[in-house]
């Protein structure tokens, strides 16, 4: 176990140094003048030419200077130093205030997902082919297509504006109540996949030869489902749900986008617009972190609920 | 061997005059959604106290399904037992509550799967797969039914079994595995044991090794054991007495001894004879021409008519009625006297 999961840190520094690489490059290898990007539409003095030349290193030109610079930003990353947006804010700062926004959007999000997804996954994986397991297909098949860009301004316009049970935007500190409708309208996709997995998966552990071997052994059907097949049914969910934790925690940037929730993808979303390379840059290594620890976190889950990964 | 174990049933279970399992004139049926498939039709058979059944037949027979019907554990649907009944000690199974059976599984009678790397579960620890029987079916504490689970594995010969007991199925070996199957169907001291096709998924050595461990254990036990197989070579060491399926039905019921020297029906013949001999050298294998029916489609008469060196139209026409031969012989066949005679020249 130990070995599995040295193995796996080892892999999350190689990735680290990949993604962040690929992802400076994109921003910034392909700008050909970052400092009147910088100024926009304003002329640059040669004074001021020549001090943002020096205090970003672009005196240094081609592959080498890139990767001068990049190592240069990597050195102040693994420092804690993320740098400053070109708007002038410690990006640092920015992250701090929209991050527990984020965090606690997703973890609604993702209770949404298991309190409902997985319940009905499994009773619709019991009752297969019955009413409830179809209509649950008919719902979720109809929450999958349906994309977020439409679902969430319907939810707002109807549950928000119309009938008024909820807030219909979040605004600069918003509580619990107010991230709710949009915690709901994120989790919807997730719900809807750990349904149809759970239910899939469930159905198949409930035909499988070890539950014959249950049953022969003289068990409860209320035990043989709630610890033999759940256990089992539940490694792909955990894994799913895991991956799925990592991408909410990422920001949503449609999500946050119509309910106006200052976090972590409203941001990102700005900075994009505005061609912010070092917010997008400094955002963008820190989801890399959270998304790989996340995925650390449900490759150990993975190793504990299945012995047979462990020993590969 | 622990002697502590060891707590053989006496075989007086059986109440007088009756025998200890009997399935009288089972019939199932598969209803799917391309037809209803007719897997048994008709299936009797007796089990004493302390004797060894072989079923015998190809894949497809209803040898499995016919022990999945004793246990309760058939998977309806598809499976429907249409009649018939599954006496045990002298009360039907099949006219019983779904509480009452399922105390009849493992304490009374218990199975063990041919493939026991799926038929335990592999996210728990065969220890505690073996002591859960245990604590679920006896109330035992966890302590004691991890002592017992070791006692045990000491009794199907898994050597370590101590410090084994927290190890999953996957980190065992083939036999060893099947053996842990064994102590898991062993756990509540059942008076019959029906296994299943226990040493098909095993090499050849391992599965000599499995057959004596079975046999002893029945032996020493006082069990009665059915033991269901497609593998002539592994019947003949350990069972009193064989039913041969085919298509549902059993075509023939014989002692071991008879049934070996002389098969009293074709399909027997058929199948004694496509054993390779190692003194006969140089020769094409004997086969059995054609294939196992289709079980929504079985031929008229008798299923066994398409294929059989004997055929006549009477075959096709009458189902054939259990012929006695003597000696508690029986043969579904219209010409089992002939086919006996052919087979003792």
């Amino acid at each position: 176990m130990f070995r599995y999961i040295l193995r796996r840190l080892l892999q999350m520094v190689l990735a680290f140094f990949g993604t962040t690489l690929i992802v400076y490059a994109l921003m910034f290898a392909g700008q050909g003048d970052p400092i009147q990007a910088l100024a926009g539409e304003r002329p640059v003095t040669a004074a001021q030419r020549a001090y943002l030349t020096e205090k970003y290193h672009l005196d240094a030109t081609g592959v080498g200077g890139f990767f001068y610079r990049y190592f240069d930003y990597i050195r102040s990353l693994l420092q804690g130093d993320l740098g400053q947006s070109l708007t002038g804010r410690k990006i640092g700062e920015i992250l701090q205030q929209a991050w527990p926004v984020t965090v606690k959007l997703a973890l609604i999000a993702l209770a949404v997902a298991v309190i409902f997804g997985v319940t009905a996954g499994v009773i619709a994986g019991i009752r297969r082919a019955g009413i409830f397991d179809n209509s649950t297909l008919v719902l979720t098949l109809l929450v999958l297509g349906i994309p977020t860009i439409v679902l969430a301004p319907l939810a707002q316009f109807f549950l928000g504006v119309k009938w008024q049970l909820f807030p219909p935007t979040a605004g600069a500190e918003p509580d619990f109540y107010a991230l709710l409708l949009p915690g709901i309208v994120l989790g919807s996709l997730s719900l809807a996949t750990a349904l149809r997995l759970t239910r899939t998966s469930v159905a198949e552990n409930l035909r499988s030869d070890y539950v014959r071997t249950a049953r022969s052994k003289g068990l409860l059907k209320r035990r043989i489902v709630s610890v033999h097949v759940l256990r089992n049914s539940l490694i792909p969910v955990v894994t799913f749900l895991g991956v799925e934790l990592g991408n909410l925690m990422s920001g949503a940037i449609i999500t946050e986008g119509v309910f106006n929730i200052p976090g972590v993808g409203f941001n990102l979303f700005r900075g994009i617009r505005t061609e912010d390379g070092p917010l997008v840059v400094g955002i963008v290594s820190v989801l890399v972190v959270v998304y790989l620890v996340s995925n650390l976190v449900v490759d150990v889950l993975y190793a504990v609920l299945d012995p047979r990964i462990r020993y590969e | 061997m622990t002697d502590a174990v060891v707590q053989p049933t006496p075989a007086s279970a059986t109440p007088e005059g009756g025998h200890l399992l009997e399935v009288r004139d089972l019939h199932v049926e598969f209803r799917t959604n391309e037809g209803v498939a007719k897997v048994i039709n008709g299936v009797s058979y007796h089990l004493d106290a302390g004797e060894t059944l072989a079923v015998l037949g190809e894949s497809g027979s209803g040898k499995s399904v016919t022990a999945q019907a004793i246990m309760g554990i058939l998977d309806t649907p598809p499976a429907h037992v249409r009649s018939g009944q599954i006496l045990y000690q002298g009360r039907d199974l099949l006219s019983q509550s779904e509480e009452q059976r399922r105390q009849v599984r493992g304490k009374e009678i218990a199975m063990i799967f041919q493939d026991a790397l799926s038929a335990l579960n592999p996210v728990f620890p065969v220890g505690w797969q073996i002591a859960e029987t245990l604590r679920k079916r006896e109330g035992m504490s966890r302590a004691d039914a991890r002592k017992r689970a070791i006692e045990l594995m000491d009794l199907v010969k898994i050597p370590a079994a101590e410090r084994r007991i927290g190890d999953y199925p996957h980190q065992f070996s083939g036999g060893m595995r099947q053996r842990v199957m064994i102590a898991m169907a062993l756990a509540l001291n059942p008076k019959v044991l029906i296994a299943d096709e226990p040493t098909t998924a095993l090499d050849v050595t391992v599965q000599a090794q499995i057959m004596d461990l079975l046999a002893d254990l029945r032996r020493e036990l006082g069990m009665a054991m059915i033991l269901i197989t497609h593998d002539l070579g592994v019947v003949a060491g350990v069972a009193d007495r064989i039913a041969v399926m085919y298509a549902g039905r059993i075509v023939e019921h014989a002692d071991v001894r008879s049934l070996y020297r002389a098969p009293a029906h074709p399909y027997t013949k058929g199948l004694l004879e496509s054993i390779p001999r190692l003194d006969v050298k140089g020769q094409e294998l004997a086969t059995i021409k054609g294939l196992p029916p289709n079980l929504m489609r079985i031929p008229s008469g008798c299923p066994f008519h398409p294929r059989c060196p004997y055929v006549q139209q009477v075959c096709v026409d009458v189902v054939p009625h259990s012929l006695v031969l003597g000696d508690g012989r029986t043969s579904e066949c219209h010409f089992a006297q002939e086919v006996l005679d052919d087979s003792a020249r």
